[in-house]
C-alpha cells in the first residue's frame, strides 16, 4: 500500500507542474476580482483554455495518441487533475465531451467519426452534450421515446424531445440516444446518433431549476434529418453503446468526487469564522460525522484509480461515493445555514446556490434509489424486483402499463 | 499510488481469518453473556503463535517490524467473529514501549507474548480542551489523567488516580499510558502487581469485550522517556484499531443479512428484491466502503503523513463505529423478530456494536476531534 508517486509519476507531476506555472496568466478568471461577467465571454475564454490545456497533454490524458491524447492511465489523468486544482485554474470545460463522450466514440465510433469528432472536442473547438434523458426515461432510461425513422436514401428523421442536457445552449454536436425499432423489446431497437446541434428542427431551451439559474435545458427535435454516417456503434446497438457511456460516467465521478467542489475544508471554513459554533459540541459532531464521510470519498477514489492499473473496470459500487457526497454537502449546507441563519439563503451567500442545487443533484446520473437498485443487485447479488417490462415490444409496454395501474 | 494489500498483506489476513475459524468465538461469546465467563477461549496462546503480540516492535527487539495497516488486518479479523484476543489493549501499549528506549528490555516479552500489556486511554489535547484526560466512568464530563510528583533518577514515580474502562486490562502484566507528571505530560508504565494498583473487571454488556477500571493509590510507576508525539499517536492507533475492528464487524453483520435477504421469501418473493430491504443493505454497504477507505488512508498516514494521523484515525473510527451499530440494526430488521432472539448471532453484533461504540472516548469524540482537525486547517 502506498500513496505516493512513482519515480515516472513524480516526473509526469512536475511537467503538469511547470506546464501551469508557465501558462497559468492565460487562464480564465472566473471568480474574485477581475472575474469575468459575461456568459458568452466566459465560454468563449473556457474553450480557448481547453484548447490549451490540450495542447499542454493535460486534456484527454487517458485518450490514444492518435486522436490527439497522451495515451496514458487514470493515475496520470488524476495527478493532471490536481496540478490544475492545486495552480488554482479552471479544468477543462467540457469534461462530459473529454471524459465520456469523447471514449464512447473510441470505443464504438467509425473511423470517420472519429477523425473528423474526437480533434475538435479534446481542444474546445466543438463542445458536446449528451441526449440521453427525456421527460418520460431517466431512471429507466431504455424507456427513450425519441423516436428514429430510417429513409429510402440511407438518412435519419429524429422526432421527440430531451431533457436536463448540460451544456446544449453552446454545444456544437449532441450524442443522442434514439428508439429505431419499438417492436422489439425496450433495450433492444435502440440506436445512438451524433446530432449537429445546429440542425434544422433542433430547439433548445434553458431550463431553469431552484436556484433560479438555467444549467439544465430542454433539446427538442422535431423531424431533424441526418445522414447514415451519424450511427454510432450500429443500428440496434444503443443500448451497448449507452453502457459504455455511462460506465464512463462511473469513473468520472469515481474519480473526481471532490472535484465538484464539495470539500470538507471549505465546508469547516463555513463553521470557523464564528468563534461560539466553533466551540459547540453538537455543531462540531454534526461537521465531524459529515467530513469523515466525505473525506472517505478521496481514499474510495484511490480504491478506484488502484483498480484501474490493475485494469479492473469499476463496478457500479462506484456510485456509492456519489450517494455520500451528495448527501454529505447536503447536511453540510444545512449545518452551515443552522450557523448563519438566514444570510446562508440570501443571493450573494456562496451557500445559497449549493443548498438549492443539492436536491436536483440526488437524481443526476441516475437516482439515488435506481443506484441502490444496481449495487444491490450487481454488488451484494440481491434479486431484482420482479419487471413487467421483460422481452415485451416498446409499442406494446404502454397498454401494459396502463393495466398494471 | 497503490491501495491494494501486498502478498504479504494477504498472508496475514487469510492466516488470521484461518486460525479465528477453528475457534467457535459466537457460541462462546453467548454462553459468556449467560455468566459462564470461562466459556470464553484464552486465545493469546493463538496470538503468540501467530506473531501478533510483536506486530508492531521492530525485529531487533524480537517483534515483525510491521505497521499500523497489518495490525488493523488483524483486528479486522477478530471484529469479523466477535473474537476475544486482547489486542486492542496490548498493541497501542508496545507502541509508546517502542518509543520509550528506558524500558527497550522489556520489549522482547512483550513481542513474544510472554508478557501481556494494556493501553491507559489516555486522550491528547483538542482544539478546545487543552488538558490530556482520561475516559469518565460514567457521564459527559473527562476526567483528569492520575498524577505524580517530580520522579527520581531511575524515573520512578509515585501515581495516584483512575482510568476508566481500560479494554484488555484484566489479565495484563503492563499497564501503559500517560499521567501528569509533575505537571507534564508523560509516558508511564505501572506493573500491575505492584502495591496500590487496583484492577477491578467491569460487568460488561459484550461478553467478548475484557474491560476494567484502574485505581491507583500511590502506585509505583516508571516515568517513560517516549515523545509527546508518540503518546498521543497511541490514541490515535487505539481508534484506528477499533475501527478496523468495527468493519470487520460490519462485514460479516452484512454478509449474514444478504445471505438471509435471498432466502426468505414472503408473498412468493425473497425479501432482497424488494426495495426497503435492498436499500438498507446499499446503506450497509455504503458505510463499510467509506470505513474501509478511511482504514487505508489512517494505515498509510500512521507513517506516510504523521501530521494528518489523527484526522485519518479519528475518521475512521467515527464512520466505523456508526457502520457498526446500523449494520447491527439492520442484520436485526432484515432478520425480522427472529433477529432479536438469544438464540441469534445478531444480538451478539449488537451487543459489540453498542459497548465499542462508546469506548476509548466514544465514537462522537472522534468526530469531534475531526471537527477539530478540519476547523484547524480552515482556519489555516
Amino acid at each position: 500500500m502506498d500513496l505516493d508517486d512513482t519515480p515516472e509519476q513524480v516526473t509526469h507531476r512536475a511537467q503538469a507542474r511547470a506546464w501551469l506555472e508557465q501558462n497559468k496568466d492565460q487562464a480564465p478568471v472566473l471568480s474574485g476580482p477581475g472575474a469575468l461577467q459575461d456568459e458568452d465571454e466566459i465560454i468563449a475564454a473556457r474553450r480557448a483554455w481547453q484548447g490549451r490545456l490540450a495542447e499542454g497533454g493535460l486534456a484527454g490524458v487517458t485518450w490514444p495518441k492518435e486522436y490527439g491524447g497522451q495515451g496514458l492511465g487514470p493515475i496520470e489523468q488524476v495527478i493532471c487533475s490536481q496540478e490544475i486544482a492545486r495552480a488554482g485554474v479552471p479544468g477543462i470545460l467540457d469534461a462530459i465531451g473529454v471524459g465520456m463522450l469523447g471514449p464512447t466514440i473510441i470505443a464504438h465510433g467509425t473511423d470517420e467519426q472519429k477523425s473528423r469528432y474526437l480533434g475538435p472536442m479534446l481542444h474546445g473547438d466543438e463542445v458536446w452534450c449528451q441526449l440521453f434523458s427525456e421527460p418520460a426515461a431517466g431512471s429507466d432510461l431504455a424507456a427513450v421515446q425519441t423516436r428514429a425513422r430510417q429513409g429510402e436514401d440511407g438518412g435519419w428523421r429524429l422526432t421527440g424531445q430531451k431533457v436536463w442536457t448540460t451544456n446544449a445552449q453552446f454545444a456544437a454536436y449532441g450524442l443522442l440516444l434514439a428508439r429505431t425499432d419499438p417492436d422489439q423489446p425496450k433495450h433492444k431497437g435502440l440506436t445512438m446518433f451524433i446530432v449537429p446541434m445546429d440542425a434544422p428542427g433542433v430547439t433548445v431551451r434553458g431550463l431553469r431549476q431552484i436556484s433560479g439559474e438555467a444549467e439544465f435545458n430542454e433539446v427538442f427535435l422535431d423531424d431533424v434529418e441526418l445522414d447514415e454516417g451519424a450511427v454510432v456503434g450500429g443500428v440496434g446497438n444503443g443500448w451497448g453503446t449507452a453502457l459504455t457511456t455511462l460506465m464512463f460516467e462511473r469513473v468520472t465521478i469515481g474519480l473526481g468526487g471532490e472535484g465538484l467542489g464539495y470539500n470538507s475544508v471549505r465546508f469547516a471554513r463555513g463553521i470557523a469564522a464564528d468563534e461560539h459554533a466553533r466551540r459547540d459540541p453538537e455543531v462540531r459532531k454534526q461537521l465531524g460525522d459529515i467530513v469523515s464521510e466525505l473525506l472517505a470519498v478521496r481514499f474510495t477514489g484511490y480504491r478506484t484509480l488502484t483498480a484501474l492499473q490493475r485494469g479492473q473496470i469499476p463496478g457500479p459500487e462506484a456510485g456509492l461515493a456519489k450517494v455520500t457526497i451528495v448527501n454529505g454537502a447536503i447536511k453540510a449546507g444545512d449545518l452551515i445555514a443552522d450557523v448563519l441563519g438566514p444570510d446562508a439563503l440570501d443571493q450573494g451567500s456562496e451557500w445559497a446556490y449549493m443548498i438549492s442545487f443539492l436536491p436536483g443533484l440526488k437524481s443526476a446520473g441516475g437516482t439515488e434509489e435506481i443506484l441502490r437498485n444496481t449495487i444491490g443487485e450487481r454488488v451484494l447479488g440481491l434479486p431484482p424486483e420482479p419487471r413487467l417490462d421483460k422481452g415485451i415490444p416498446f409499442s406494446e409496454l404502454r397498454s401494459k402499463e396502463g393495466a398494471a395501474t | 499510488m497503490n491501495l491494494a494489500l501486498s502478498d504479504e498483506q494477504e498472508f496475514l489476513r487469510e492466516a488470521a481469518r484461518g486460525t479465528l475459524s477453528r475457534v467457535k468465538t459466537l457460541e462462546a461469546a453467548r454462553e459468556a453473556l449467560d455468566g459462564d465467563s470461562s466459556a470464553l477461549p484464552d486465545l493469546w496462546p493463538t496470538a503468540r503463535e501467530a506473531g501478533w503480540p510483536g506486530l508492531l516492535i521492530d525485529e531487533a527487539h524480537g517483534g515483525a517490524g510491521l505497521d499500523a495497516f497489518d495490525a488493523m488486518l488483524v483486528l479486522g479479523e477478530c471484529g469479523r467473529v466477535l473474537a476475544s484476543v486482547p489486542l486492542l489493549g496490548h498493541l497501542p501499549a508496545t507502541a509508546i514501549l517502542a518509543d520509550a528506549p528506558r524500558v527497550a528490555d522489556y520489549l522482547p516479552a512483550l513481542a513474544s507474548g510472554e508478557r501481556r500489556a494494556a493501553y491507559l486511554p489516555s486522550q491528547p489535547p483538542t482544539d478546545v480542551d487543552q488538558r490530556w484526560t482520561a475516559d469518565p466512568a460514567s457521564g459527559l464530563e473527562r476526567s483528569p489523567l492520575p498524577t505524580g510528583a517530580r520522579p527520581d533518577a531511575n524515573g520512578e514515580v509515585k501515581l495516584s488516580g483512575s482510568y476508566a474502562f481500560v479494554p484488555d486490562a484484566p489479565g495484563a502484566d503492563a499497564l501503559v499510558g500517560v499521567a501528569v507528571i509533575d505537571g507534564e505530560p508523560a509516558g508511564v508504565v505501572i506493573m500491575a502487581d505492584a502495591d496500590g494498583v487496583q484492577v477491578e473487571p467491569v460487568r460488561r454488556y459484550d461478553a467478548t469485550c475484557s474491560l476494567a477500571h484502574v485505581t491507583l493509590k500511590d502506585a509505583a510507576a516508571t516515568v517513560l522517556d517516549a515523545p509527546v508525539e508518540s503518546l498521543a499517536g497511541a490514541w490515535h492507533l487505539a481508534q484506528a484499531l477499533i475501527a478496523a475492528q468495527s468493519i470487520g464487524s460490519v462485514e460479516t453483520a452484512l454478509e449474514m443479512s444478504v445471505a438471509y435477504a435471498k432466502e426468505r421469501h414472503t408473498f412468493g418473493r425473497p425479501i432482497g428484491s424488494y426495495q426497503a430491504v435492498k436499500h438498507s443493505l446499499t446503506e450497509v454497504l455504503r458505510q463499510l466502503e467509506n470505513g474501509k477507505s478511511l482504514l487505508y488512508y489512517a494505515g498509510w498516514a500512521r507513517n506516510g503523513a504523521p501530521g494528518e494521523f489523527p484526522l485519518a484515525a479519528n475518521s475512521a473510527r467515527s464512520v466505523a463505529g456508526r457502520a457498526l451499530d446500523y449494520a447491527a440494526r439492520t442484520m436485526i430488521s432484515v432478520h425480522g423478530g427472529i433477529g432479536a432472539t438469544w438464540e441469534h448471532d445478531a444480538p451478539l453484533y449488537f451487543r459489540r456494536a453498542q459497548l465499542s461504540r462508546r469506548l476509548l472516548g466514544g465514537t462522537s469524540g472522534a468526530s469531534d476531534r475531526v471537527a477539530g482537525e478540519l476547523l484547524a486547517q480552515a482556519a489555516a
